[in-house]
C-alpha cells in the first residue's frame, strides 16, 4: 500500500448503522459517524454539551490527568460567545500581509535547511520545528521561544505508551504558569498580555481563565498541525505529478489545502456529553453519557462527498468537518491554512522531489478500529529544483 | 461586468464591480465585513452567508443540496440566504443587492 494514503476503517459501520461503540476508561462513548449527524449534533449544544467537566469531551478522557477547563473550548454559548469574541480577532492576524511574510522566511529558511541533508525525519525535524516556529507568530511572542518548545520533543501532552501519565503535561503547565506571571509583571506585546489585560462579559480574566486558553492554544494547535504538515509531506512523495500541476496551476491551491485536510483529518474525533435522554440517528443516547462527533468518518460519507477515498486536488464542492462545525470550529484554523498556504508555495519553488525512506505509522485505537492518523516517524530525502 | 451591492450589519449598502469568479471572493478582494469566506469557496465554512434581495432570488436561484445542508444549521437562515462562494458572477447579475447575514 502507498504511505501516503489513510483508509477509511468507518465505511461499513457508517452505510448500516451510523454510530458505534467505544470503551474509554469505563466512561463508553457513541461514535457518530454520518456527516449530517455530526454537524447535528455540533450544532446542537444544548443536548450536547461541551461545558462537562474538564478533560471528559476529550477521547481519551483526560478527567483523571487534569482540572483546568479548556477555553474556549469546554464552554458552551452564551459564554462561549463571549470568549470567541475576544480571541477571534487575535486569531485572524494570520490574514495579515506581515505575519504572512514572516511566516514565510521561516518556512524557506527550514525548507532550504532540510534541503542540504541525506536524511530528514519529517515529525521531528521538520513538522514539530515548523509548527513550533510558527506558533511564536500566532503567539507573538520571542522567536527563541520555539527552541524550548522543540526540545519538549513530540510527546509533551501524552507519554507516548500510556495516554494517562498525567505527569509530562506538567513540563507545559508550569512553563504557561510562568509565562502568565512574567507578562503579569512586565507586559509585552504577546497573547498573555493582551489576555491579562482583557475583559469577558465586563469582568477581568481570572488566572486559571487564562491558563486555560493558553494550555488549549498549545495543545490544540501541536498534533493536528503536525499531522496536517507530516501527512502533506508524504503526499508529495508519492504524487510528484501533484506539485507539478499545482506549480502549473496556483490558482486551485486554496483546494487542494481543504482537499488534504479532509482526507488526513487531522484530529480525528471530539466528544460531547448529553444533557437528557435523547438521540442521534435512532440510536438511543443516555443523559450524562457521551457522544464524539467523529470528523474523520464524516469527511468520507459517500452520500455526499464523491469518491470519497481519493485526493482530488481541486474538489470544488467540500463541505468537510476537519476543523470542526459550528459554533466551536476551529479557532487555529486562520493559522494552519496558512501554515498549508504557504508550506505548498515553498515546496513548488523549491522541491523536484521528496523520496520515502522508511516509516513508522501512528495508528489510533478507537474501540473496533484502527485508524491511520499519521506518522512516529517519515525518513525523506528532499530533492531541490 | 455586474454591479452587486453588500448590505453589511451595520446597514451600510457598499457598490462593488466584478467581472468573474465567486461572489465571495468579490466580496473578500473589497473587504466587505461579515463575508470571510474562511474555506476559499469550497462550501465548508458558512463564512459567506448572504440573504438575497426576494425579487432577485431567481436571477441567482436554489441552492444546491450540499450548500442547504449547511443553511440549514445556520441560525440566521431564511427562504432567500446562499453562500455566496456558490454564487458566480455573470452580467445577469448587474443590480443584485445580497443582505450579508449576521
Ligand atoms: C490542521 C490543523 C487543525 C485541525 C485539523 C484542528 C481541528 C479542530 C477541530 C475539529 C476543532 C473542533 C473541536 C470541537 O468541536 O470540540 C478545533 C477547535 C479548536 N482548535 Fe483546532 N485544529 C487545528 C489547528 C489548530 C491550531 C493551530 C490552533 C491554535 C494554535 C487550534 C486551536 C483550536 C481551539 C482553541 C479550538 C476550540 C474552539 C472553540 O471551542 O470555540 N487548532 N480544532
Ligand atoms: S467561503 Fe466557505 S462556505 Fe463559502
Amino acid at each position: 500500500m502507498k504511505k501516503h494514503l489513510s483508509p477509511d476503517p468507518f465505511k461499513n459501520t457508517r452505510a448500516t448503522s451510523g454510530c458505534a461503540h467505544m470503551d474509554d476508561q469505563n466512561d463508553p462513548v457513541t461514535m457518530i459517524l454520518r456527516l449530517k449527524d455530526v454537524r447535528k449534533t455540533a450544532h446542537n449544544w444544548k443536548t450536547f454539551q461541551s461545558g462537562a467537566t474538564p478533560g471528559r469531551i476529550v477521547i481519551p478522557s483526560e478527567v483523571k490527568i487534569r482540572d483546568t477547563r479548556q477555553i474556549p473550548f469546554e464552554v458552551d454559548p452564551p459564554l462561549h460567545g463571549s470568549f470567541r469574541a475576544l480571541l477571534d480577532p487575535w486569531f485572524k492576524r494570520p490574514l495579515e500581509a506581515d505575519y504572512k511574510a514572516k511566516l514565510s522566511t521561516q518556512i524557506k529558511a527550514l525548507v532550504e535547511n532540510v534541503l542540504k541533508a541525506d536524511k530528514v525525519e519529517t515529525v521531528a525535524e521538520f513538522s514539530l520545528c515548523l509548527q513550533s516556529h510558527a506558533l511564536t507568530l500566532l503567539l507573538n511572542t520571542d522567536g527563541s521561544e520555539a527552541d524550548t518548545w522543540i526540545g519538549w520533543g513530540t510527546h509533551v501532552f501524552r507519554s507516548e505508551h500510556d495516554p494517562l501519565d498525567g505527569n509530562k503535561a506538567a513540563l507545559l503547565y508550569d512553563y504557561i504558569d510562568a509565562q502568565i506571571k512574567s507578562a503579569a509583571i512586565n507586559p509585552r506585546h504577546d497573547l498573555y498580555s493582551v489576555l491579562l489585560a482583557a475583559q469577558v462579559d465586563g469582568k477581568k480574566l481570572t488566572f486559571d481563565e487564562i491558563k486555560g486558553i493558553m494550555i488549549l492554544t498549545f495543545a490544540g494547535g501541536r498534533d493536528t498541525v503536525i499531522n496536517a504538515v507530516t501527512n502533506t509531506i508524504a503526499y508529495f512523495a508519492e504524487n510528484p505529478e501533484s506539485l507539478v500541476r499545482l506549480r502549473n496551476e496556483p490558482e486551485i491551491i486554496g483546494r487542494a489545502i481543504e482537499e488534504l485536510i479532509r482526507y488526513f483529518a487531522p484530529l480525528t474525533q471530539m466528544g460531547r456529553v448529553a444533557t437528557e435522554d435523547t438521540q442521534v440517528c435512532e440510536h438511543a443516547i443516555a443523559a450524562d453519557s457521551r457522544v464524539s462527533l467523529c470528523w474523520a468518518s464524516a469527511n468520507r460519507d459517500e452520500s455526499v462527498f464523491e469518491s470519497p477515498d481519493e485526493v482530488i486536488l481541486d474538489r470544488k464542492l467540500n463541505p468537510h468537518v476537519s476543523f470542526g462545525f459550528s459554533h466551536h470550529n476551529c479557532l487555529g484554523a486562520t493559522h494552519a491554512r496558512q501554515i498549508m498556504r504557504i508550506l505548498i508555495d515553498t515546496l513548488i519553488e523549491k522541491v523536484s522531489s521528496i523520496d520515502i525512506l522508511d516509516c513508522e505509522e501512528n495508528i489510533e485505537t478507537l474501540g473496533e478500529f484502527s485508524r491511520k492518523v499519521g506518522f512516529h516517524r517519515l525518513n525523506v530525502k528532499f530533492n531541490p529544483r | 461586468m455586474a454591479k452587486i451591492t453588500f448590505i453589511t450589519q451595520d446597514n451600510i449598502p457598499v457598490t462593488v464591480e466584478g467581472e468573474s469568479g465567486s461572489v465571495m471572493a468579490l466580496a473578500v478582494d473589497n473587504n466587505i465585513a461579515g463575508i470571510d469566506g474562511d474555506c476559499g469557496g469550497v462550501c465548508s465554512c458558512a463564512t459567506c452567508h448572504v440573504h438575497v434581495a426576494k425579487d432577485q432570488f431567481s436571477l441567482v436561484g436554489e441552492a444546491s443540496e450540499i450548500e442547504k445542508d449547511m443553511l440549514e444549521l445556520d441560525d440566521s437562515t431564511d427562504d432567500y440566504s446562499r453562500l455566496c462562494c456558490q454564487i458566480d458572477i455573470t452580467d445577469e447579475l448587474d443590480g443584485l443587492v445580497l443582505t450579508v447575514a449576521g
